[in-house]
């Protein structure tokens, strides 16, 4: 018999926990889980931890770690505990990114046309202009449909009860939405009693509304049934697995840059019957590396002359050239002023509060904070150049300040956010992990969002990095139904 | 289909075919290494295992005479040995994993696990009690890869690519075993065969899993005629050059029936199984059981490399 006092002694969380209010009481999505949760045994759990992670090898659900030539593929920790979150909560979430989106893609297309945002003044036109994620080659140009962002997942954080924030947008390549299908997958498995007892909404459907959205921006001479792709950098690419999953599930093929050929004006894979034609490339490699002609001559990855046809209208890149400039960390601060500006209304979901160190009362601001808060360079990934106040010396905080001081236009900050709790299964029992959530989005003919989406656990204890890299897992997600 | 997926496909079954062929010649040579020889000792042979298994000690590792150990470990466990069992079973997966979308969810899943279990086996079983059981497995693992694609595969272009690899290297490797021993299977060795020749044919028989087979077939006991037409021109034994060539043969011109191509490779094989089927083995043993096995092997890597021209490897 499994205790969730274990969880609450654990120290009540000074966090925000997704299962119990602070009096220990369940909220209502998760009365019935716990109410399970008190029937499991330790040792039940644990054999159905290893089934689970027996079954995830087997299929080969693996991510490739770079630079351990060993054991280059390894498995993300999974946690059987699912993320619960309600029907009205959902509603809300799905209303806020389809508002977003919408916005975000409002932004491409203006920026990439007339620039009025930057015109009417809401944005600096060097924030646009002189921004490396801008793509002068897409001036002018217009994408079927106007979309250019079409795949997208987005970073949520919840802090409290009504407290959903944007952390990030993730326009360019987003993954992991197949951890979300096989996360669900494995749990119907293991736990079919727990969906006999909660209403969850099925994610199934998203590789086939991912092949309608491919479908729905084939390029517009295209006459019969467009032939689609999943362009992958290949089998030693950390993705590798949802690449090809991905173009399993939707039945198209999976190419690399070596099976393709621009000719006569068209783009042609190389089958056993000779050249085939291909309309749509749902490429999972990088801007620079799709054409070494038009960008970095020495990719050996992509296909020379794509970005001309595509240009040319004759295939249909997906997500488009250059969106990478809607979720830069320095235009990210500017997102709630461009879904104003696009779509007249108030944004739905907020951004975490962000301070523009380029501005000179926020520079300040930031500099006399720096114990208290997160600094990000604008265009470092994966946590390079980055500061974490509290959990800095006082010599790093210096060394950061003058650098910012050097190039304010560099860098932002953020507060020290206090992500919410979920229950994990950990060595010591069920005990409260901090999680985020990203959700997927398909833009097309129209805007599909699947129920749900990803969870990120940071299953050491008190650690607020759910990266897979360094310690965190993944978690299934139930949208429960009214 | 793409050229590339084609390739992989063909090459995978190749490899796990090859990785069954030398789990199967290591058992044998382990089999022998515990038999007594006539004249005192074992009749250990490990350098005709290797010749066999068409596993050549090319940086001189195993010296002159082999050891059980450093031959074993050589044929199971060496990564620089290209056709050891550990590089043929990661090679088959390596090509399946490139190609995960032709591929049903129960074949990746045979030869995902194969692989991922054959690293802890490996580690845990390398002591000579542990040697049959490890060489069991392999076998079993390949049976097991075969029926998940005979039971869950279309039988689309992907499906003939998979079986061409397969009876390519399986018509290699029993025209390697056979030319390997050619020389205690010429009619002259008969009579004078004695209880070494017995043995030898055996041996042979049991590199091709076929010592029961032949005395269903034969009722007779070991003869060097019987042998080299059982292994040779016989259709109904599953690892006999015409049987696998006729296996070739189906595949090839199926492709060439769905994608109007393939001219080139058809025709070679077509020639190929032409001449098994017009030969008696007394015709092969006056052209010269040798010059047949080796002209034989070379028409074979033909065939593999025009399909791969005519389908687009590359």
């Amino acid at each position: 018999m499994l205790k969730t006092q274990a969880y609450t002694s654990d120290g009540a969380p000074a966090s925000f926990d997704e299962m119990l209010r602070p009096d220990g009481t369940p909220r209502p999505a998760y009365a019935e889980l716990m109410k399970w949760l008190g029937q499991q045994s330790k040792t039940s759990l644990r054999q159905k931890q290893q089934e689970a992670e027996a079954i995830f090898s087997r299929l080969g659900i693996t991510f490739a770690v770079y630079g351990s030539a060993e054991a280059n593929e390894k498995i993300i920790p999974f946690d059987l505990i699912p993320r619960i979150i309600s029907a009205a909560e959902w509603r809300f979430l799905e209303r806020g990114i389809e508002q977003r989106v919408r916005a975000l893609n409002a932004f491409l297309y203006d920026i990439y046309h007339r620039q009025e945002i930057v015109r009417a003044g809401k944005i600096p036109s060097a924030m646009v202009n002189q921004n490396d994620a801008f793509l002068p080659d897409m001036m002018g140009f217009d994408p079927p449909a106007n979309v250019y962002a079409h795949i997208i997942g987005v970073d949520l954080v919840r802090t409290g009860d009504n407290g959903f924030f944007v952390l990030e947008d993730n326009l360019r390549t987003p993954s992991g939405v197949s951890y979300m299908l096989e996360n669900r997958e494995a749990m119907m498995h293991l736990f079919p009693e727990l969906f006999s007892a909660h209403r969850v909404a099925p994610v199934e459907r998203y590789p086939e509304l991912l092949r309608q959205t491919l479908e729905s921006v084939a390029p517009r001479h295209c006459d019969g049934d467009p032939t689609i792709a999943v362009l992958t950098p290949g089998v030693f690419n950390s993705a590798y697995f949802e690449h090809a999953f991905l173009a399993d599930q939707m039945g198209v093929e999976l190419v690399q840059g070596s099976d393709l050929m621009v000719e006569d004006g068209a783009l042609f894979m190389r089958t056993i019957r000779g050249k085939e034609q291909l309309h749509v490339i749902y490429r999972r490699i990088d801007d620079a590396f799709l054409d070494p002609l038009n960008f970095r001559p020495d990719s050996m990855l992509g296909v020379p002359g794509l970005f001309g046809l595509y240009r040319a209208g004759k295939v249909t890149i997906v997500n488009a050239p250059g969106t990478g400039i809607a979720d830069d960390k320095a235009v990210y601060a500017y997102v709630p002023d461009i879904v104003s500006f696009y779509t007249g209304e108030k944004p739905i979901l907020d951004n975490v509060q962000t301070f523009r160190c380029s501005i000179d009362d926020e520079r300040a601001y930031v500099l006399d904070k720096l114990d208290e808060l997160v600094v990000k360079e604008v265009h470092g990934s994966g946590g390079y150049g980055m500061l974490i106040g509290p959990h800095a010396s006082k010599k790093e905080r210096s060394d950061f300040a003058e650098r910012i001081k050097a190039r304010p236009a560099n860098y932002i900050a953020q507060p020290t956010l206090a992500l919410s709790t979920c229950p994990a299964f950990c060595p010591e029992g069920i005990s409260p992990r901090h999680v985020d959530l990203r959700p997927f989005v398909l833009v097309g003919d129209k805007i599909r969002v699947t129920p749900g989406g990803l969870t990120r656990v940071a299953l050491k204890k008190g650690s607020l990095v759910v990266n897979s890299s360094q310690g965190g897992g993944t978690k299934d997600t139930w949208v429960l139904e009214d | 289909m793409l050229g590339r997926t084609a390739s992989n496909l063909f090459w995978m079954s190749r490899y796990m075919e090859r990785a069954e062929n030398v789990a199967r010649l290591t058992e044998v040579g382990h089999r022998m290494s515990l038999t007594p020889d006539v004249g005192g000792g074992y009749r250990e042979d490990w350098q005709s295992t290797l010749t066999a298994a068409g596993c050549f000690d090319t940086q001189g590792k195993l010296g002159t005479i082999p050891t059980a150990a450093a031959a074993q470990q050589y044929l199971l466990f060496d990564r620089t040995n290209p056709s050891s069992v550990i590089s043929c079973l990661e090679a088959a997966r390596h090509n399946g994993r490139s190609v995960r979308t032709a591929l049903t969810r129960a074949v990746w899943e045979s030869l995902n696990a194969t692989w991922i279990e054959f690293g802890t086996m490996s580690r845990e079983a390398t002591g000579p009690a542990q040697l049959p059981g490890l060489l069991d497995w392999v076998r079993e693992r390949s049976s097991l890869f075969r029926g998940a694609v005979q039971g869950s595969l279309l039988r689309d272009e992907g499906f003939h690519f998979i079986e061409l690899g397969t009876y390519v290297e399986r018509s290699d490797n029993t025209a390697r075993i056979l030319d390997s021993k050619y020389s205690t299977l010429l009619p002259t060795t008969d009579a004078a065969g004695g209880e070494r020749g017995m043995h030898q044919w055996e041996t042979i028989l049991r590199s091709v899993s076929a010592h029961r087979s032949y005395r269903y077939v034969y009722k007779d006991s070991y003869r060097p005629a019987n042998i080299a037409e059982f292994l040779i021109l016989r259709p109904e034994m599953p690892r006999s050059l015409r049987f696998c060539h006729h296996r070739i043969f189906r595949s090839l011109r199926r492709l060439a029936e769905m994608t109007d191509g393939g001219s080139a490779s058809l025709a070679l094989s077509r020639e190929i199984g032409e001449r098994l089927e017009g030969s008696q083995i007394a015709d092969i043993y006056r052209a010269g059981l040798h010059d047949f096995l080796l002209d034989f092997l070379r028409r074979t890597a033909e065939v593999a490399d025009t399909l791969a021209t005519d389908y687009h490897f590359n």
